[in-house]
Parts: C-alpha cells; sequence; structure tokens
C-alpha cells in the first residue's frame, strides 16, 4: 500500500519536474525586447499584412515581389542574419532582430519600419522565430564586449591604415574602399547570389547601423550569409578601434576622424605606403 | 578490486581467443573493404586560374585542377567518404584534433571527415588572407578571416551533416567537412579503394558519399565465412 502511495508520489513529481522543463523550453522562445514581450500569433497578422510581400508565407524570402529584388529578401527558415551584436555562428538577440526591423536595410528593398508601434515590431520578431526549429534548440549568442572608444588621433587612423592592409580588407573593398578589390566580381552570399562589397565612398549608412560602434560590431562579428567574415579572433579590441578610426577616413562625410586625417596627411603622405597588392608577392 | 581484476583479465582472454579463432583467413575480419567507381561522363576539371593571388600561383609549377571530380585509373573515384550509417554501437567521438589545411589557396585534403564534437584545426599556410566559410544548413553557419600566421581556427559541430566550404577571397577554393556520428569512417585516394576496420561481427549499413554524385548504400554483414566487401558504382553526370 505504501510502496504505490511512493510510487505515486515519484510519478507527481516527475510530472512536475517534466511541467517545469516544458515551461524553460517555452521560456527560451519568448520574445522581449526592453519592456516588452512578444506575441507571435499577434506577430503572424502583421507579418501578413506588411511582410508577406517579400519573406514570404512560409518566410523562406520567396514572397511574390522576391524575383524582383537584390539583395533578396532573408530566408527566416535558415535563422542566419547580418546583422548581429553575437558571434558568428550565432543566433542573434532579440534586441538585433528589433533593431534590424526598425532600422530597416538602406540600399535595399527593406525600409524602415518605425511607423509602427513598438509592441508591433516585438511581435514581428516573435513571429519570425516561429519560422526554424533553431529558435526551440539554440540560445542567442553573447554579445561581443565592445570596450570604450579611443581617441581617434592619427597615431590610431595611420594603425588601423595598416591594420586594413594586413587583415587584407581591400581584396573586397578595394585598396580606396570603393568595393572594387580583385574579389569583388566573385563574391556570392551564401545562397549563391552575387553581392557587392561594401563601398566606403558611397558615405551611404551601413546597412547594421551607422554609429562607431556599429561600425566596430560588423567586421568583428562579420555579416553571417555573406562573404564578409568575422575578425574578433584575429584583431584584438583596442586595435578595432583604430580600424574604425581609419575607414571612417574612406567616407566622404565631415566625421571627426576625416578632420584629424586631412590635417595630419598633408605634412606627412610621403611616408605612407600605398596600400592593396604587395609588389613580388 | 581484485574481482575487476579477473573479470578484465577475462575479457582480455576472450578477445584474445577470438582472435585466434578467427585466424587464417582473417586479415580482413572484422573489416569491410571495397572500391569505389563510377559509370558514365564525369565533369571535366578545369585547370584554376590564379593570377589574382600570385603568392598561391607562384607554388604551382603547372595549375592545379578543379576537385569536385577527381578520378583514377579505371574509373576509380577519389575523395568519397563511406562510412557505418547503421549498425555502429561504438560510442564517443574521437578526441584527436582532425587536420585542415589551406595550402597554395587549396584545401588539403579535399575533405576533412570528422566525428560529432571530435575538434577540427584549420591551418593557413599561405602568405595570404583566407576567410573560412563552411556552409552549414544544420548546424550553425559561420565564417572566419584567417590571416597569414594566424593561429589555426579551432572548431566542431554538434549534428551530422555533410558540409560545403569556401573562400570567398578565393572563389576557386572549395572544400567538405564530412561530420558523421560513427568512428569507422574512410576517404577514398586515387585507386578508389577503402577500408573500414575494427568491427565487431554484426549487420552494418555501408554508406558512400560523394559530392557530386550523391550517395549509395549496401546492407553488409560482418563475421561470415568470406571477408565483408562493399564496392559501389557512382551514376556520373557531366553537370
Amino acid at each position: 500500500m505504501s510502496r504505490i502511495l511512493l510510487g505515486a508520489w515519484v510519478a507527481g513529481f516527475a510530472l512536475l519536474l517534466s511541467g517545469v522543463e516544458v515551461l524553460a523550453a517555452q521560456g527560451q522562445t519568448v520574445t522581449r525586447v526592453g519592456n516588452l514581450t512578444g506575441n507571435a500569433a499577434a506577430g503572424k497578422q502583421d507579418y501578413r499584412r506588411y511582410c508577406v510581400g517579400c519573406h514570404g508565407p512560409a518566410g523562406d524570402g520567396t514572397g511574390e515581389n522576391a524575383p524582383w529584388i537584390d539583395p533578396k529578401p532573408r530566408d527566416f527558415t535558415a535563422a542566419v542574419f547580418k546583422c548581429r551584436s553575437t558571434p558568428t555562428g550565432s543566433l542573434p538577440t532579440d534586441d538585433d532582430l528589433y533593431q534590424s526591423v526598425s532600422r530597416g536595410f538602406v540600399t535595399t528593398n527593406m525600409p524602415p519600419w518605425l511607423a509602427l508601434t513598438r509592441q508591433t515590431r516585438v511581435d514581428l520578431v516573435a513571429y519570425i522565430k516561429t519560422f526554424s526549429p533553431k529558435w526551440q534548440t539554440e540560445r542567442p549568442g553573447t554579445p561581443i564586449a565592445i570596450p570604450a572608444e579611443t581617441p581617434a588621433t592619427p597615431e590610431s587612423i595611420l594603425h588601423g591604415r595598416q591594420l586594413f592592409q594586413k587583415m587584407e580588407c581591400w581584396k573586397c573593398h578595394g585598396a580606396a574602399g570603393h568595393g572594387d578589390g580583385p574579389s569583388a566580381s566573385t563574391l556570392t552570399d551564401s545562397k549563391d547570389n552575387p553581392i557587392r562589397p561594401y563601398n566606403f565612398a558611397s558615405g551611404s549608412r551601413f546597412k547594421c547601423g551607422e554609429t562607431n560602434q556599429d561600425l566596430y560590431r560588423i567586421f568583428m562579428t562579420g555579416l553571417d550569409g555573406t562573404p564578409m567574415p568575422s575578425f574578433s579572433d584575429q584583431i584584438r579590441p583596442g586595435d578595432a578601434w583604430d580600424l574604425v578610426h581609419f575607414l571612417r577616413t574612406m567616407q566622404p562625410l565631415p566625421t571627426h576622424e576625416l578632420a584629424v586625417w586631412n590635417a595630419w596627411l598633408p605634412a606627412h603622405a610621403g611616408q605612407l605606403k600605398p596600400l592593396g597588392p604587395v609588389e613580388g608577392q | 578490486m581484485s574481482r575487476k581484476l579477473v573479470s578484465s583479465l577475462a575479457l582480455l582472454a576472450a578477445g584474445t581467443s577470438a582472435t585466434i579463432a578467427l585466424g587464417h583467413p582473417a586479415k580482413n575480419a572484422g573489416a569491410i573493404s571495397g572500391h569505389v567507381t563510377f559509370t558514365g561522363t564525369p565533369p571535366k576539371m578545369r585547370p584554376i586560374d590564379m593570377a589574382k593571388e600570385p603568392s598561391c600561383a607562384k607554388q604551382h609549377a603547372t595549375p592545379i585542377m578543379t576537385e569536385s571530380v577527381v578520378a583514377g585509373p579505371d574509373n576509380a573515384l577519389a575523395n568519397v567518404v563511406v562510412y557505418i550509417s547503421a549498425g555502429d554501437k561504438s560510442a564517443g567521438p574521437a578526441t584527436e584534433a582532425v587536420r585542415y589545411d589551406q595550402k597554395g589557396c587549396e584545401y588539403v585534403p579535399h575533405v576533412a571527415v570528422l566525428q560529432v564534437g571530435q575538434p577540427l584545426e584549420i591551418y593557413n599556410n599561405d602568405q595570404t588572407s583566407h576567410n573560412i566559410h563552411p556552409l552549414a544548413k544544420v548546424n550553425p553557419e559561420w565564417n572566419k578571416s584567417q590571416p597569414p600566421g594566424a593561429p589555426p581556427i579551432k572548431a566542431s559541430y554538434t549534428k551530422p551533416e555533410f558540409i560545403a566550404v569556401k573562400c570567398n577571397v578565393h572563389p576557386w577554393m572549395h572544400g567538405n567537412f564530412a561530420v558523421l556520428t560513427t568512428p569507422h569512417h574512410a576517404l577514398t585516394g586515387q585507386d578508389g579503394t577503402f577500408s573500414l576496420d575494427g568491427l565487431p561481427p554484426g549487420k552494418y549499413t555501408v554508406t558512400a558519399w560523394h559530392e557530386r554524385f550523391g550517395t549509395q548504400t549496401q546492407d553488409v554483414t560482418v563475421g561470415g565465412a568470406k571477408p565483408a566487401t562493399a564496392d559501389f558504382v557512382m551514376k556520373a553526370t557531366p553537370y
């Protein structure tokens, strides 16, 4: 009798545990941005209204507009995202996705969705996470640490310029940053669609943001699904700011970095080695 | 303690006697060996123009050829991954790292075969930056830069998958990672032969995978009177 009772207790306890497990599993897919919680069911309604035309009913990027769009709409079933604060190969945070929806992708067909309420955008993020099972089995990566920005001195810019040469950024982005390096013409994304490297001379915002922190994040985490690799194993955090400062001088924008560089350059131009292929290699 | 010792001694003795019992014909007992060939017309491999990467071009006296189909004499097929896909009871991944080299803007070997959880180390032996971009779909897709002289990139995968690997900077570079659950695997060379060793008697499914010609499977029994063999004939298509 008491053995039966004990059995019932054990069974009950196991049931309780499995219930906790279910809750924990659901907890992984809860979408939270700031103080808002996403509602995937509500997001589905909004998706059907605003997103389905390009991203398609199955979220695979094959909506009715997709054949006429370049770059192609994101395929959410692959769960691979360009703009992340997390290391290459990991899922982005909810906030990364929320920022992407809000910001849109400049120079593409994806507009900013700032006109939607914050709650609607969080609901959309919750819904697009239902298109891939990876959101059930994996957790988003831990955002990379970004130290405080160092001063944009001529030395910093000069060191960034050396990194640009050493890391061979010019192979794709070109010696002057025009997006015309020797490998540029053959680049394809992970779906074999042709893709262009960023042209710094265009002066346009970056797809993944416009601040120096965004620029830091772009080359350190890489843009997954594109040829742009992660450099976080190769460039030390302090040095990464130097590269940020140099990259800013390649843009025809009234930045602090360009002003510092232009003040320094006339007296020192003769000391600079040209960027790009090295003779004899 | 002593009981443990006795039982392990007994096991050892049993193992030894089994080996002796299998005795004479048994050079390949406990193994599945075979040969992979193809029929039909394979695509023509083309010389690779590395003019855009002089530091690599000068490492090759004559241009190297593309490697998506490497054939040997008598239609032997190289770079085929042959492995036990069912019936394997051995557990746990190998712990020694699998080495994958980038040398002369080429992946060596063309196919890295590794187990789920087994460490993979990727080396850049060149005087140029590579980016290693394994196009995983089931596993995470990552993409990392590796300048000359950088330490090896360490990775491992948690799910079995055949993953195409490319370098976006050098678009001719193509390779593969074959991530398997079994430790019993082989990669065919130019002669197309393979041998899967160390298999206890039993029924197995053997799978052969080639990046262009797909997969084939065969059921094979190890432990019969004859040595276990499995020959595969892949159907080549020119495109």
